[in-house]
């Protein structure tokens, strides 16, 4: 039983709850797949969809999982509403919680935002990337799509390569999985590494082939044009020579690892089309794995705010 | 007035005495002194601290008044037990000339609670381009120069500065940070900030700044005072610059020798403060620094702001904590009973020190000297509750905290200006 009105990160997210989420989620992946898209366990509940950067995956993904589980949704895309007037994320708030909504799923450049806001409103508050912070519903969907691959987490080797300081997807992954027993590996240059992520328990490497020596699971992660222009490293070119993957160092991985990426993919950056394309790559699979989980966590929240609310 | 029995702070020690006070000096200070029928302070079990002097506040005032003005912040000063203050440029408009520098002094007269000193700014409108009137601001009653809250990034400038202000009697305070590392950053950079995924400042963007100060001080002989000291690299660098004899003084802050950044892992903006708190290594060695005499005085920074400048997301919020009405508390919680320094070392952090570094009046309890005294009880405690400051600004990080330290009389010039 989830034990929270919000689901803001993995940070305070115990091994149980992880746990719970994903055997639901399994089990409504499953249901899914069997072609079945038509719930009731969010019958006449409201939910926001706030948005202050763009995506299409992460906003569509929650927008489907309310409304198979028979939600109202409504999205809003910050560009188009009243915060492109100057509303405070505060006010932004509480008008929704007036509006009676139920869930609020938000996307925001800055990290914490959705700590203020769930402070703020009634609503079940669902973070959905917040800056450099965490994106909990990808870490899990992520943990999902592993723990269906290999029937369990403890005791897996993740790799991570790409932009991990600027990424909410590597700190969520590293959080949850550290709390379900696997080993977290890390590669990439020293300027897109954040300060001190060694002291929560990822191992940082120096080579390619050591991250990902028997690694279980490859992730690659997005390597922005703007790192680039900021002056983290000299080149997209020179990136994918030194820290891309292709065909040939995945070799280094176990032979049934699997690739995962969050998207969007840079083709050639930060993995190789051979590796993205790649009998191994579970990336669509992922996709799936999304929407399951979003769905299990509005379900669980939901159950916790007809128990508490 | 008599104030009777207290515990006299003195440079060298506690004592009890009785003190005398007439036409705003201290006449005299004995064992006992025989009433004339004059007025009598009671301080028996109090001490008697020299009136502190912050030498490092913002009053907000002309601009900015629904965050702070000169009456707000002063009726903060005298209950916080200080007796001068001294406030930083960075008003609208900006305080660069003698006209803006004549309105604060005047309209701290006309407050009359605390003595205010304003400092005047480097270059017009803090803008690093040219340098702002400084003897006529000096003439109008400025006491320092300082761009707070920005470095005077161009190093001609600054050297320029420091080097015609040195002609009026004038220091440079300086704030330390290279803006183009600080990129954006928020909270130190460390494992908090990669905990809490906000944009990290790295010590090297203070540090840079106070070797370069300490450069020009040497270079000129002139001498150079570093504000807000948080990282313990700049501690080190202050105290290797003091050693080689280069006139260098700093100061600090109660935030960074009490916490550490793991408070800022809350999202709480109350936090956020320029330079940012750092973490335990540096705690220990701003302790040190106070402990050493590498860091002279402690001020407040006082940053008093409105509510809604601070109830917005981490990153969008302001620099700055309301600390004048909690600095003596946390001295006396952190620093005196932790045994880092004694009663009179703290007098000379909070009082002595600043009043030498601009040519102050107070500073100690000495005969001729300003009756400017504040009596506190030193052992009693008391919870930090923001919405009981006199402070507009409530933005404090430490509301629940307990500390040490009640004052019960703030004297200036002879009169009370606070009374518990």
């Amino acid at each position: 039983m989830l034990k929270r009105k919000d689901m803001l990160g993995l940070i305070d997210t115990s091994a149980e709850e992880i746990d719970e989420i994903l055997t639901l989620a399994a089990a409504m992946k499953a249901k899914l797949r069997a072609g079945e898209k038509k719930f009731d366990d969010l019958a006449g509940k409201t939910c926001t969809v706030l948005f202050y950067e763009n995506s299409t995956r992460t906003r569509t993904s929650f927008e489907q999982a309310a409304k198979y589980l028979g939600a109202t949704t409504v999205n809003i895309a910050a560009a188009t509403s009243s915060v492109a007037k100057g509303e405070t994320l505060v006010d932004t708030g509480k008008t929704l919680d007036a509006q009676r909504n139920d869930f609020i799923v938000m996307r925001h450049p800055m990290g914490g935002a959705p700590y203020l806001l769930a402070k703020t409103v009634k609503a079940s508050v669902l973070n959905a990337g917040d800056g450099m912070n965490e994106h909990p519903s990808q870490a899990l969907l992520d943990m999902l799509t592993m723990r269906e691959e290999f029937g369990t987490l403890r005791g897996l080797k993740v790799a991570i390569l790409g932009d991990i300081k600027h990424s909410r997807v590597a700190k969520s992954n590293l959080f949850g999985l550290k709390k379900m027993g696997a080993e977290v590996t890390m590669f990439a240059p020293e300027t897109l590494i954040p300060k001190d992520v060694d002291k929560l328990g990822a191992k940082l490497c120096v080579s390619r082939e050591e991250a990902l020596d028997g690694a279980d699971v490859v992730m690659g992660l997005r390597i922005q044009l703007e790192r680039q222009q900021a002056g983290n490293f000299p080149s997209l070119g020179e990136y994918a020579a030194f820290y891309g993957v292709d065909e040939k160092t995945l070799g280094y991985a176990k032979p049934n690892a699997i690739v995962l990426h969050p998207g969007p993919v840079n083709r050639g950056v930060e993995l190789t089309s051979g590796v993205i394309d790649h009998e191994r790559s579970r990336i669509e699979e992922q996709v799936l794995s999304g929407v399951a989980v979003r769905m299990a966590l509005m379900k669980l929240l939901n159950e916790y705010r007809e128990r508490n609310c | 007035m008599i104030v009777r029995n207290g515990n006299v702070v003195f440079r060298t020690g506690v004592e009890k005495k009785d003190v005398l006070l007439k036409d705003g000096k201290i006449i005299k200070i004995a064992d006992y002194i025989e009433s004339d029928g004059e007025r009598e302070i009671d301080a028996s079990g109090l001490h008697v601290f020299p009136g502190l002097i912050d030498m490092h506040v913002h009053l907000r005032e002309p601009g900015f008044e629904r965050k702070e003005n000169i009456e707000s912040g002063a009726r903060a000063a005298v209950k916080g037990g200080f007796t001068q203050i001294c406030c930083m440029p960075n008003t609208n408009p900006v305080a660069d000339n003698k006209v803006v520098i004549s309105y604060i002094v005047n309209r701290a007269k006309e407050v009359g609670l605390c003595k205010v000193r304003p400092i005047g700014a480097i270059t017009k409108g803090e803008k690093g381009e040219e340098l702002a009137g400084i003897g006529g601001m000096k003439k109008a009653g400025a006491v320092a120069i300082s761009d707070d809250g920005v470095t005077v990034k161009d190093t001609r400038l600054m050297y320029n500065a420091m080097q015609y202000a040195k002609g009026f009697g004038l220091k440079c305070l300086c704030h330390c940070e290279d803006k183009s590392l600080v990129d954006g950053g928020v909270v130190n950079e460390g494992l908090s900030a990669t905990i809490a995924g906000l944009k990290g400042i790295s010590r090297a963007s203070e540090d840079i700044v106070i070797a370069r100060e300490i450069a020009l001080a040497e270079s000129l002989d002139c001498p150079v005072h570093i504000c807000h000291v948080s990282t313990h690299s700049g501690v080190r660098l202050i105290r290797d610059a003091k050693r080689a004899g280069i006139k260098v003084t700093a100061e600090t802050c109660p935030h960074y020798y009490s916490v550490t950044d793991e408070i800022v892992r809350t999202y709480d903006t109350n936090t956020k403060v320029n330079p940012p708190i750092r973490e335990e290594i540096d705690k220990q060695a701003i302790l040190a620094g106070l402990k050493d005499g590498t860091l002279d005085c402690i001020v407040t920074d006082h940053a008093p702001h409105h509510e809604d400048d601070k109830n917005v997301e981490y990153n969008l919020a302001a620099f700055g904590i309301s600390g004048i009405e909690t600095s003596l508390g946390f001295a006396l919680k952190y620093l005196y009973e932790a045994g880092v320094l004694t009663l009179s070392e703290i007098a000379e952090k909070m009082s002595y020190n600043p009043a030498q570094i601009l040519g102050l009046d107070g500073g100690e309890i000495a005969e001729g000297k300003a009756a400017d005294l504040t009596i506190v009880n030193v052992d009693e405690s008391f919870v930090v509750d923001s919405s009981k400051f006199e402070s507009k600004g409530k933005n404090t990080p430490f509301n629940g905290y307990e500390l040490r330290g009640v004052v019960k009389y703030t004297l200036v010039d002879g009169d009370v200006k606070y009374q518990a």
